[in-house]
């Protein structure tokens, strides 16, 4: 292994492990009550009671989010493309866009448990509302901004204005959507769980609800552990698709 | 894969060509017959309207009044290539799709022998898979001129495609240009008098506000010209003076 894969892989440790000691300490040396900080061998403990819990938990929090950033980067890639093709469906489309935006998801966060029920068709809505704009937004930009010459090329060509798109905007416009989608999934956990406390039966937002109301903090911590790391792992996969992907777009800025 | 004869490349009329963009007017009743198979390198300094004229002429814009037409009668669209300012390569593909840019933006059968004999002609054979990224200035170029040169069609236009690269690279770019598309009828859009000198058979300056085309200036001797070449600079002399002339009419 090389010194610098050695040092990626090293510095994420020693952060994490000075941060649960910066933790432990605190709970150690302190007097605060374990329903206000729980230490990390109590969370530790709790991951391992709870484990049967919170793996179902799991699975019905992550499946809400892939299908959420599926359904949403499906739909925002949509949108941006219909954007494109009508100027006309631009003009009607924004303004609803921005709205939906404007809107606080939390606010909606009720209605859509109410319209779309307890279980987990609310949660996938609530996801894909927060998901679909920075990809419609990322995408349309990148679609527009396809540089002249390029189309100019194609059309001198004779392309027709389908292989202008397949060829030259899809293409053109990668990186930009990359960008968007990178956004959206760093925040896709955050429609899942709000849906979740709003109101559910299944989930680590549930869990963590249910913690909460019976004062075991050191469930609450563990509930927020998985989910950390799943955004994470999550987060990584998708960065590094988009960079085997964009393989032609190198970072303009070297590695540090 | 042979080049158009001369005899079949049509020529380029363009009569009374007009461009206004609302109350500014960049030129006007713009006459040019270019013969075909001839290279004719069209002089004016930045700002004068060169690249608007070229993307009429090339069927990207259209003009506020007047007609460019092929001699031969037929529709010009389809038969002309086109090399803006920057290479245009496309950085998500490999050279030697660059090269083949067209038939796969008309959905036709890739011809890869065609595209590597024109690599190996402009000296980019071994770099066939590299993508543009990993090219210099002088290599993308080369590969412009190869995807040009794949299109085979009878009219080549070009907008200071060799402004970007230094001077000596530029050189002998320019006199792979000239050999490679002898025989086509050639507009070179240019700032620069010693590369209209270099390879046009005639010279044309556009200058002024609104921009007036100069007399045709015919260069002795046949393109690409060796720097050195006493014509050349004459003729250089002679189109700087003509040039500062139409400028402050």
């Amino acid at each position: 292994m090389t010194r610098q894969t050695l040092g990626k892989i090293f510095r994420p440790i020693v952060t994490l492990v000075v941060l649960i000691l910066v933790w432990w300490a605190i709970t150690a040396f302190t007097s605060l009550p374990p329903y206000m900080l729980p230490s990390p061998v109590t969370v530790a403990q709790a991951l391992v009671a709870q484990q049967q819990t919170l793996v179902w938990a799991t699975a019905t929090t992550f499946s809400e989010i892939i299908l959420g950033l599926a359904a949403g980067t499906i739909l925002g890639m949509a949108l941006a493309l219909a954007m494109v093709f009508s100027p006309i469906l631009q003009r009607w489309l924004m303004p609803l866009l921005l709205l939906s935006q404007a809107i606080p998801v939390f606010a909606l966060a009720p209605l859509l448990v109410l319209w779309f029920g307890f279980g987990m068709a609310s949660k996938v809505v609530m996801a894909v509302l927060v998901i679909f704009f920075p990809v419609t937004a990322s995408f349309f930009d990148g679609l527009r901004r396809v540089e002249i010459g390029w189309l100019d090329l194609a059309r001198t060509m004779n392309a027709s204005p389908w292989a202008m798109l397949r060829h030259v905007r899809l293409f053109a416009a990668l990186p930009a959507f990359g960008s968007g989608l990178r956004v959206a999934t760093a925040i896709a956990p955050i429609g899942a769980i709000i849906g979740e406390w709003v109101g559910s039966s299944a989930g680590l937002g549930y869990v963590m609800m249910n913690a909460n109301a019976r004062i075991q903090t050191d469930v609450m911590f563990a509930a927020l552990t998985i989910l950390s790391v799943m955004a994470i792992v999550l987060w990584v996969i998708v960065d590094r698709v988009l960079k085997r992907i964009l393989y032609w777009a190198p970072d303009t800025i070297a590695a540090p | 894969m042979t080049p158009p004869a001369a005899a079949t490349c049509p020529g380029i009329i363009i009569e009374g060509l007009t461009l206004r963009f609302g109350e500014r007017t960049i030129f006007e009743g713009l006459n040019l017959e270019i013969t075909g198979g001839q290279f004719v390198a069209l002089l004016g300094t930045s700002g004068v309207g060169k690249s608007s004229l070229l993307k009429i002429v090339a069927g990207l814009s259209k003009p506020s009044a007047g007609t460019v037409r092929a001699s031969d009668g037929r529709p010009l669209q389809g038969r002309i290539a086109y090399m803006g300012q920057t290479d245009l390569l496309y950085p998500w593909l490999t050279v030697q799709q660059n090269v083949m840019l067209g038939t796969r933006l008309r959905g036709e059968k890739p011809d890869v022998e065609r595209a590597m004999h024109l690599l190996k002609r402009v000296g980019l054979a071994e770099r066939a898979k590299a993508l543009p990224m990993e090219l210099s200035g002088g290599m993308k170029q080369r590969t412009a001129i190869a995807r040009t040169l794949y299109e085979n069609r009878p009219i080549v236009l070009m907008d200071e495609p060799f402004s970007a690269l230094d001077t000596f690279t530029r050189a002998r770019i320019q006199e792979l240009a000239a050999e490679l598309l002898v025989d086509r009828t050639a507009l070179l859009i240019t700032h620069d008098p010693f590369e209209a000198c270099r390879l046009g058979h005639h010279l044309v300056a556009l200058a002024g506000h609104p921009a007036v085309l100069g007399a045709p200036i015919l260069v002795p001797g046949q393109p690409p010209r060796a720097p050195d070449d006493p014509h050349l600079l004459e003729t250089q002399g002679h189109l700087m003076r003509v040039l500062t002339e139409l400028e402050t009419e």
